[in-house]
């Protein structure tokens, strides 16, 4: 058991099985940064998923695919906006609508485009290409494990540190906090939140899309309906874990991703049955939000004296 | 009835239009027969008795998790756990009336365990949220797909028969539902939906603690100052929110539609619960209402499917835009003062008159 985990391609398959996650994990913490849940995220990377197989199977170039995918995730992220900002529906039930229609939108998409039932197997979708970096692959142990990984994977790290850097270190990431801590303060020393909001919302919903595709042009290789399965909600969980930090949803992430690379070799030990392997991420979630709250609310006690 | 109640009605139903006038649009897009799949969406049920049947009949389960939801939402507490309380009550009911054979027994406590199951199961993320003080709405989330696999993992090891793929051993006949209209499938079943919103309403609007429950909802600090315990209000809206749609689940397995467990994935009845509540406005008393019309359009939809080159799932997005505009309270919101300053000024009139 312990042996077939100290190994390079296991941590690599933590990586490969923590990307998607991992940009709707970022993706729901800038949202929730600007004081926004963002639940669309499930049913904006179920869009993703099919767009980004349409896009690329059209144009036959993985990244104009990805391009135009970005750009429709934005403007879903953009329409969750207007619905949110500017008509007042509620976040929760408005992301209710969008997953809906996600949810039936794909299937009837896929049908009309391709005449496909549910799985896209007769579009000719082109997959993002795996990347070596020479440097790197030289390193011991580290080397093997990010050696050949997609270049979405590559791309999601380097969207952690980017992330990272736009919360914390330029105007618009203050603007972001600062709406998300208080808006009423924000807007008294003249930050116009509704705008702030809406790029919140347009950069998550972009950065949700990349993973939607990762899913079917790179983790998979074709769509198949419903496949974003929880993925969304689950990033919901890990991104509130990791305090809505670029850096703290990054380790939750890959916890994720080590939860589910694990449960594929208990399977494959025969450990586990096929069912609760696939049951354990949600597990995971659902046991590691219940820690994480508690000790959110252990330390609210401490500090307030009681 | 006041102008802003009248307004309610105007815009639900302006909105459901308006949802219907762009899924028509949708269809015309992707459609190389249009007004045939339309013409089969709008006037399928009624081409036949069995079709007005299947109206019914799928009107029962949704009336279960519409009212639970309404019950759960009510107390302002987002639980979305009803999908999977649904679904492990038709798993619990199924592995009841496959062991219990005996008449009138089997089918009543296979109900009964499948509604304390889907309160248990609903129970989670509430004492999650009472101990832990975790989000339930993203608790409740998870939970669900736990209840799905389980599910499967019940079908493929435990209750499975070997000679049917992926499905459970037969239900015991004299646990079936008995039909009501011969040469349909409406079963007992939606008489005990209809008592069942009819409680649920009794409860919400005409009980004390139904009434504790919906002042939490509105307002939890006031309720909290008025000394209504909070925690009693959330487990009571959570147990009863979970037992509907657990015995809703039940229902439908032992309805003449099923005769073995064979879900293998969500049914998506409490996501679709979320439309009947948005168009019954928490109010259990309309959900058979809200029911009828998604039933409806349901049935027209899988009659269009059959005929024609439009899938079924046209109606999740009609659903969705349903939610969108129902729910913006923007929507319209220049008329509604405009019609709220008319009345008044009327009745400014009035009294100088």
């Amino acid at each position: 058991m312990l042996e077939s985990i100290l190994t390079p391609s296991f941590f690599s398959s933590v990586l490969r099985a923590a990307t998607p996650i991992l940009y709707a994990t970022l993706a729901s913490g800038v949202a929730s940064k600007a004081g926004i849940t963002n639940m669309a995220l499930e049913g904006i990377m179920l869009f993703s998923a099919l767009f980004g197989v349409i896009f690329s199977s059209l144009t036959q170039s993985a990244l104009i695919g990805l391009l135009l995918t970005i750009l429709c995730g934005a403007l879903l992220g953009m329409f969750l906006a207007f619905f949110v900002l500017n008509l007042k529906t509620d976040e929760i039930l408005a992301a209710i609508a969008i997953n809906l229609m996600a949810t039936g939108g794909t299937v009837l998409i896929l049908l009309a485009f391709s005449g496909d039932r549910g799985v896209s197997s007769s579009v000719q979708s082109v997959a993002t290409p795996t990347v070596t970096i020479p440097i790197i692959k030289d390193i011991p142990f580290i080397g093997e494990v990010l050696s050949g990984q997609n270049v979405l994977t590559w791309l999601s790290l380097l969207a952690v540190v980017v992330m990272h850097l736009l919360l914390y270190k330029t105007p618009l990431g203050l603007n972001i906090r600062s709406v998300g801590e208080n808006k009423n303060a924000a807007e008294s020393v003249g930050i116009n939140s509704r705008r702030v909001q809406y790029i919140a919302l347009i950069l998550s919903g972009a950065l949700t899309s990349i993973g939607g595709f990762f899913l079917s042009g790179g983790y998979m290789n074709s769509f198949t309906k419903d496949m974003s399965s929880g993925r969304g909600f689950i990033a919901l969980a890990a991104a509130s874990m990791g305090g809505n930090t670029p850096i703290g949803g990054f380790l939750v992430s890959l916890l994720f991703g080590f939860a589910q690379a694990l449960a594929n070799i208990m399977q494959l030990k025969s450990f586990l049955s096929y069912e609760f392997v696939l049951m354990v991420p949600y597990l995971t979630t659902l046991i590691g939000l219940g820690i994480y709250y508690y000790s959110q609310k252990k330390k609210r006690e401490r500090l307030s004296g009681k | 009835m006041s102008s802003a109640k009248r307004f309610d009605i105007l815009r639900t139903l302006l909105s459901v239009l308006i949802a219907l006038a762009i899924s028509f649009l949708i269809i015309l897009f992707v459609s190389d027969q249009p007004f045939e799949a339309i013409k089969y969406l709008l006037i399928g049920p009624f081409t036949s008795k069995r079709n007005l049947g299947t109206v019914v009949e799928s009107m029962i389960p949704l009336i279960f998790t519409g009212t639970g939801v309404c019950i759960m939402f009510s107390a302002n507490q987002i639980n979305l756990a009803s999908e999977g309380a649904f679904h492990v009550g038709g798993l619990v009911a199924s592995c009841v009336a496959i062991y219990v054979t005996a008449d009138f027994v089997s089918p009543v406590l296979a109900l009964v365990c499948a509604g304390l199951v889907g309160a248990l199961f609903t129970a989670i993320p509430a004492v999650m949220k009472i101990t832990t003080s975790t989000n339930e709405m993203v608790s409740s989330l998870m939970i669900n797909y736990i209840a799905l696999y389980f599910g499967t993992y019940m079908i493929n090891n435990v209750i499975g028969d070997p000679a049917a793929s992926t499905a459970s051993y037969a239900l015991s006949d004299a646990s079936e539902l008995p039909t009501l209209i011969s040469g349909t499938r409406v079963h007992l079943g939606i008489v005990i939906a209809l008592v069942v919103a009819v409680l649920g309403y009794f409860f919400l609007y005409r009980t004390k603690i139904g009434y504790e429950l919906r002042l939490t909802g509105e307002n939890g600090e006031f309720a909290r100052y008025s000394g209504i315990s909070i925690v009693k209000v959330v487990m009571i809206s959570q147990l009863l929110g979970g037992f509907v749609a657990g015995l809703g689940g039940g229902v439908e397995m032992l309805s003449p539609i099923y005769s073995r467990f064979t879900w293998t994935s969500l049914l998506g009845y409490g996501w679709d619960a979320i439309v009947i509540c948005t168009l019954s406005k928490k109010n259990p008393l309309y959900t058979p209402l809200a029911a009828l019309f998604l039933a409806y359009l349901r049935t027209g939809a899988s009659i269009m499917a059959r005929r024609t080159d439009v899938s079924l799932e046209i109606v999740q997005i009609t659903q969705g835009i349903i939610i969108l505009l129902v729910v913006a309270e923007q929507f319209l919101s220049k008329y509604k003062h405009r019609m709220i300053a008319k009345e008044s000024k009327a009745a400014l009139k009035e009294e100088e008159a």
